[in-house]
């Protein structure tokens, strides 16, 4: 352990720590801008700027490590004149309009002028020329809100691998953008939206449909039927006020009910639908020799991923179709049939956590006759600022549920919102099915909780036809520990039968739609969040769901049947991407 | 194989250089110098080819690309004229050749005349200050203590030697 | 192996070629040739001599006869005068300004007063025959320090006070210390040739004239730190230097210098040589490491400093050419004699590349704490053309300016530093009094804009700040609160950069604001520059002596000079581009310029 003292108070820390971690630890909150704890530390905005004894100048505390009996300013008047001088430089470079900006009331940048007491930017000039780009179906980019903090390009290209954007050109015209500044669609972005999540200010943001949703709701002649994924329940809260964590499930419906629509379902019941297929699925490969491991095909920043990176693995792909697009394709043809409504007038809606999931439901092969299972697909974010629109006191809403028929789900479809949830949910069906028996524990903790680097593993003992065998499973969130997985199977290192991947760290809970900030800490207590609400579910595995039962009873028949072939399941091509390219 | 076409673009020295530096840590950059001389330019296309050679993404590639000075997207003309601006050219009046340079070929710096035949480009330093100001063609002819007079006569001998 | 009778060592430097030495040298051996003395003469082709300014030159030893200015066509004269008869042509000799003529080399007062460690064997030796080095006692200090413990190696380089020479003057012992105490399994040792301070050459000179002198002293620290591979950054606008290197390290290869078991011992070493790429921010030591690393050159936050984290983060000895070309002379001599040159906090000498408005342009190597006055005048032969001393500019775009009062300072590390300048790489620029100095900073600031790699907020939107009022200031649009504004930029840009590059790059400004600011002030408030350097401050008019002759309205670009033949012309001042075509081109003196 290292002793620091930090403005007269004396502070222990790990040794490798850095002084912004060290005042963190006695409450200081020292302003940062390019900082993401614990996965970019690169000292670039100097907001962090502090004042060591002996040092002839001030240095940043967020890459600064601790040495021990160091002596620590942070809040001398020579430190907060710097600081308000970089800041003042910054919006010097940046647009004031604030009020018409996304992210109003919400940009760390605006937070931080207002902290530091900015109240004249005293240096004018030129302001860089960085592009535009609308024409995404997941996110925005306004290039001239851009601060150059480059925590999107961390999240891109460390954490998730992908590498659709990087730092280009240098000094005042520096930007982060794709290659050759192709419109995003055009790279390999798999719009899994972690850079929006980690953009500071409004330069990246969704690409927001919710003025497609307040039509469909105005129009007499459409019928809007809603879903909410199970992870947008515990992260919704925060939005208004509370805790991450908190769970918000009846708020949610009430307010969906008081915001017009007409049906209102939960995406949790086609999680546990997506159980049964792909739970049956994994059984029939197993047993029939297919291809393994089997890996799960819900997240679609993942399945975007593995079509452009490692489309060899295609095969490996369950061919399920995700939650979102199970439960829009039951609403299109089951519900609709049962309540002799016209497909073609239902407008599907999903509130989702996810960015991806704006572009999933516009794949052409999702869907039938000329309508798509989801017609639009907004995140956490755009769901909250709807409901601010619609005048609703969310906090004191009663609590509601949703509607029937397919409104009952289980724990089971509660848990796909965490890394590892999936995978949980598909054992405690899968196992059951195969030992034609009741298992008692439900909980396999050992594919919970959140890890940044590298992957879960576990293995469980069961018997097929009698013969006893150990089914290995991995679990992986984050694209950057996906592609670590995905080179092991390459390599033919991986004997695992099943994997779940998330294309996000933590899963759904840290979702690109989810609300800002989704920091490491926020993501654990979402994933508490998640098993605290499964633990209190009366039925906590998907086959026991009896809206499911019926399901297959009265219309889809067996799973993994022709007719659930037909509806719930897909199939996958791979994503060229730079092609035609200037010689 | 080369294709006959006449419009495709021979990338066997491309992908032998690629071949052989693949697995060097850090040698992205002596890659592109290499490709670069070859090819005269580091095209989109030729970019995304080193890209997948050496396993390194096109964003990170083409952030590099456009970091540095020396490497270019766009194919140079046959004569690289370069204005030395370092300090010593500086104070030696190397602006006034800057702008005469842009006036007689009619470019601004960065940018090739329409023929193909110059380009023109500023550098920091070529290191021979007590000659300043200098001027470089092709960084082989060497001009030293060039003053303005002096212009119209050196684009003139490269304009005549193009027509013999 | 032959006798000669005579050696000419003709300046193959990088000045003398662009004078043309090598048409020179042609010429010489052809003479040579054709009088069949080839064999009783040798000619070679060193590295620069530092006399830039007379190029080419020629010596002629045993005596040292010092032929300046040389032509192709001079040379067969040389021949049948010097060589055959023994008969020096005086024609092709040093003539000092009162037009004494001096014969030999070490008479001339710019060669007399310098002191050479560093460029010992420049202008001595082919820099590509490894044998010429090796007959200098060259590899000889290796040997030596094999010999001792690793330790007392760096005791040694750590004893002799050595500092950095790329800049800060950081002492190079320590650097090895850290990184000998540094834990890892692999250490490099990195030479910074990216010599990008605009106005420097000295490390291409050495590169060029003598490239074993840095592989030896990079293997030196090799062993002492253990490390067994080196890498020398160079920029790719030196490609003779690249290629010099990259002919040396194959020849040490050879001659089992580089390599495995490095002369019987068990220690390794290999080279290789990583070509810039045009960014003067990897000059900067961790943005250099980025760049070897195949990365954009962006500087990392120091600590961790290179020496516990430095290329692909392993403990990393990086020193810039001037520096690693000592090590091999303290080990020869001892620390205790290196200590005797120089002064008691800056031993040794230090390289300067003189330019800009000075008669003796070239590279010199004096004693640390030499004055300037001895440097400009006594070596440098005084101001060009006979003007005024104006000032001085040391340390590039990280530097300042010296004026007039300070030429008699003693010019090191540390006096620089209290000056508000730096040492930088050696670069000294002299400025007449046709200077401009707030053009000056304008040049600078805007090297600093172009050359900001762009990671850290300061440099980024601060340098561009600074740039935009100078502009204001050089075109008559500022007003005095922007010297206000200026003086704040540049003290927190100082403070809060990232790196030592932009930390430093308010330092042109902020020195020329101490020591000019009446200059600033009259462009502000007399929208007035009395250098006649900024354009839009100045007013070119056609006076009465105008015989309206018409010269002027032919060499004016974009025709704004109207007049009929015989009267008096006139320069429509709305129009006029300030060019001073007119003014250059006017035969009798009938344009002011005001």
């Amino acid at each position: 352990m290292l002793n620091i003292n930090i403005n007269g108070m004396d502070v222990k820390v790990e040794k490798g720590s850095t002084i912004l971690e060290a005042a963190n630890k006695i409450g200081l909150k020292i302003p940062t801008l390019c900082h993401i704890p614990e996965i970019q530390k690169i000292g670039a905005c100097r907001m962090c700027l502090v004042d060591i004894e002996g040092n002839p100048k001030l240095q940043a505390s967020c890459t600064t490590p601790v040495v021990d009996g160091m002596i620590v300013k942070t809040n001398t008047k020579k430190v907060r004149d710097t600081r308000k001088f970089v800041l003042e430089l910054i919006l010097s470079d940046h647009p004031t309009a604030c009020l018409t900006c996304e992210r109003n009331t919400r940009c760390e940048l605006q937070t931080l002028a207002a902290e530091l007491g900015v109240d004249i930017v005293p240096f004018r000039g030129a302001t860089s020329s960085r592009g535009k780009d609308n024409d995404t179906l997941q996110l925005n980019y306004d290039g001239s809100k851009c601060i150059y903090c480059k925590r999107c390009e961390t999240m891109c290209n460390e954490v998730q691998t992908v590498g659709a954007i990087f730092s280009q050109k240098r000094g005042f015209d520096s930007e982060v953008g794709t290659p050759f500044n192709l419109p995003f669609k055009d790279s390999v972005c798999t719009g899994c939206g972690q850079c929006v999540l980690n953009c500071p200010v409004g330069a990246l943001k969704d690409n927001e449909n919710i003025d497609e949703v307040w039509d469909a709701i105005y129009n007499p002649d459409k019928i809007t039927v809603i879903q909410v994924a199970p992870s947008v329940r515990v992260t919704l809260g925060e939005e208004f006020g509370l805790k991450p964590g908190s769970i918000v499930t009846g708020k949610i419906f009430a307010a969906m009910r008081r915001m017009g629509f007409d049906h209102i379902f939960d995406t949790d019941f086609a999680a546990d639908l997506t159980i049964m297929e792909e739970g049956y699925e994994f059984i029939n490969r197993v047993k029939n020799g297919g291809t393994l491991p089997m890996i799960t095909s819900c997240s679609p920043g993942w399945v975007n991923f593995i079509e452009t990176f490692f489309p060899d693995l295609l095969p490996n792909l369950s061919t399920c179709k995700s939650p979102q697009q199970m439960q829009g394709a039951m609403v299109k043809t089951y519900f609709a049939e049962k309540m002799k409504l016209d497909p073609k007038k239902i407008v599907s809606i999903s509130v989702m956590p996810c960015t991806a999931k704006k572009g999933e439901a516009k794949r052409p092969e999702m869907g039938r006759d000329g309508y798509s299972d989801v017609d639009i697909a907004i995140t956490t974010r755009e769901f909250a600022k709807m409901i601010r629109q619609s005048e609703i006191d969310f906090l004191n809403l009663p609590d509601e549920g949703p509607d029937d028929p397919i409104g009952i789900s289980t724990g089971a479809g509660l848990i796909f919102g965490a890394s590892g949830g999936v995978m949980e949910a598909a054992l405690r069906t899968a196992l059951e099915v195969i030992e034609g028996h009741e298992i008692k524990n439900v909980d396999y903790v050992g594919v919970r909780g959140l890890k940044l680097d590298g992957f879960k593993e576990a293995t469980v003992s069961t018997q097929i036809d009698g013969n006893p065998v150990d089914v290995k499973v991995a679990v992986a969130s984050g694209l950057g520990n996906a592609r670590k997985l995905m080179e092991k199977v390459q390599a033919g290192e991986a004997d695992y039968h099943f994997i779940e991947i998330m294309a996000c760290p933590g899963g759904c809970i840290g979702g690109g739609g989810q609300p800002i900030p989704t920091t490491t800490e926020i993501r654990k207590q979402r994933i508490e969040g998640i098993y605290k609400g499964d633990k209190d579910m009366p039925i906590r595995k998907s086959h026991e769901n009896p809206a499911i039962q019926v399901l297959y009873k009265e219309f889809l028949g067996e799973p993994n049947g022709h007719k659930a072939h037909e509806l719930l399941h897909t199939h996958y091509t791979q994503q060229k991407y730079y092609e035609n390219l200037k010689k | 194989m080369a294709c006959e076409c006449g419009n495709c673009i021979d990338y066997s020295v491309l992908d032998r250089i690629v071949e052989e530096s693949r697995g060097k840590e850090g040698i992205l950059i002596n890659v592109l110098h290499s490709v670069q001389e070859h090819y005269g330019a580091l095209t989109p296309d030729i970019q995304k080819r080193i890209s997948d050679g050496l396993n390194i993404p096109l964003s990170q590639v083409y952030g590099t690309v456009t970091f540095y000075h020396f490497f270019t997207m766009v194919p140079k003309g046959k004569y690289v004229i370069k204005i030395c601006t370092g300090t010593a050219c500086y104070v030696r009046g190397a602006n006034k050749l800057v702008e005469n340079f842009v006036d007689k070929l009619g470019i601004e710096v960065g940018q090739t005349t329409n023929d193909g035949l110059f380009s023109l480009e500023t550098v920091r330093c070529v290191g021979a200050c007590s000659l300043a100001p200098v001027v470089t063609i092709n960084d082989v002819d060497i001009y030293k203590r060039v003053s303005p007079k002096e212009i119209d006569g050196i684009i003139a001998g490269y304009r005549q030697k193009e027509a013999e | 192996m032959s006798l000669y009778r005579m050696h000419i060592l003709v300046c193959a430097g990088a000045g003398c070629i662009t004078s043309g030495c090598k048409e020179v040298s042609e010429a010489l051996k052809k003479a040579l040739k054709e009088n069949n003395l080839q064999n009783e003469i040798m000619v070679l082709e060193t590295g620069c001599m530092g006399a830039c300014e007379l190029g080419p030159i020629a010596v002629i030893y045993p005596e040292g006869v010092f032929y300046k200015k040389l032509k192709p066509e001079n040379m067969a004269e040389i021949v049948e005068e010097h060589v055959v008869k023994g008969r020096v042509v005086e024609k092709y000799l040093y003539k000092t300004p009162d037009e004494k003529i001096i014969k030999k080399i070490n008479e001339i007062e710019f060669f007399k007063r310098q002191k050479k460690i560093v460029l010992r064997n420049c202008g001595f030796i082919d820099p590509t025959k490894i044998e010429e080095y090796i007959a200098r006692d060259g590899y000889e200090a290796c040997a030596k320090a094999f010999e001792m413990s690793k330790s007392e190696v760096i005791d040694i380089i750590k004893k002799s006070g050595l500092r950095g020479r790329g800049g800060g003057g950081f002492p190079a012992g320590v650097k090895w210390d850290f990184t000998s105490k540094s834990e890892g399994d692999q250490k490099y040792i990195v030479c910074n040739a990216d010599e990008g301070d605009p106005g420097a050459f000295m490390d291409r000179s050495v590169l060029e004239g003598d490239p074993h002198l840095i592989i030896e002293g990079m293997m030196i620290a090799g062993y002492a730190v253990g490390a067994n591979q080196g890498y020398v950054y160079c920029r790719a606008e030196y490609p003779l230097a690249i290629e010099r290197l990259n002919l040396a390290i194959k020849q040490a290869e050879k001659y089992g210098l580089l390599g495995k078991n490095i002369l019987g011992t068990d220690f390794s070493f290999n080279m290789d040589v990583r070509i810039g790429a045009g960014a003067f921010v990897c000059g900067e030591e961790t943005a250099l490491i980025e760049s070897i690393e195949g990365k954009r050159g962006e500087p990392r936050p120091r600590p961790p400093y290179p020496a516990v984290k430095g290329l692909f983060n392993k403990p990393t000895v990086i020193n810039n050419v001037e520096t690693w070309a000592n090590i091999t002379y303290i080990i020869q001599h001892g620390w205790e004699h290196f200590r005797t040159i120089g002064t008691e906090k800056n031993p040794g000498t230090k390289v300067f590349a003189l330019a800009g408005d000075i008669t003796n342009a070239g590279l010199v190597e004096v004693p640390m704490g030499t004055s300037l006055r001895e440097i400009v005048f006594d070596i440098g032969g005084g101001v060009l053309g006979g003007k005024k001393f104006k000032a001085a500019q040391t340390g590039g775009p990280s530097g300042g300016c010296i004026p007039a009062e300070h030429l008699d300072i003693k010019v090191d590390f540390d006096t620089l530093k209290t000056l508000g300048t730096m040492m930088g790489s050696g670069g000294l620029i002299v400025m007449s009094e046709d200077t401009c100095m707030v053009d000056l900073a304008k040049f600078f600031m805007q090297f600093c804009v172009d050359e900001s790699c762009g990671k850290c907020v300061p440099c980024r939107i601060g340098t561009k700040r600074m740039y935009e009022i100078l502009e204001k200031i050089t075109s008559g649009r500022a007003e005095m609160e922007d010297l206000n504004r200026l003086r704040i930029l540049a003290s927190n840009i100082k403070e809060a950069a990232l790196c030592g590059l932009g930390q430093t790059a308010p330092n042109p400004v902020l020195s020329t604001l101490r020591y000019f600011e009446d200059e600033y002030i009259e462009h502000i408030e007399k929208k007035k520059c009395k250098t006649k350097v900024c354009k839009a401050l100045i007013k070119y008019e056609i006076t009465e002596k105008c015989v309206g002759c018409g010269v002027c309205k032919r060499a004016c670009p974009v025709n704004v000079i109207s007049g009929e033949r015989k009267e008096m012309h006139i320069i429509d001042q709305t129009a006029c581009i300030k060019c001073g075509m007119c003014y250059d081109k006017c035969p009798f003196d009938a344009i002011t310029v005001e």
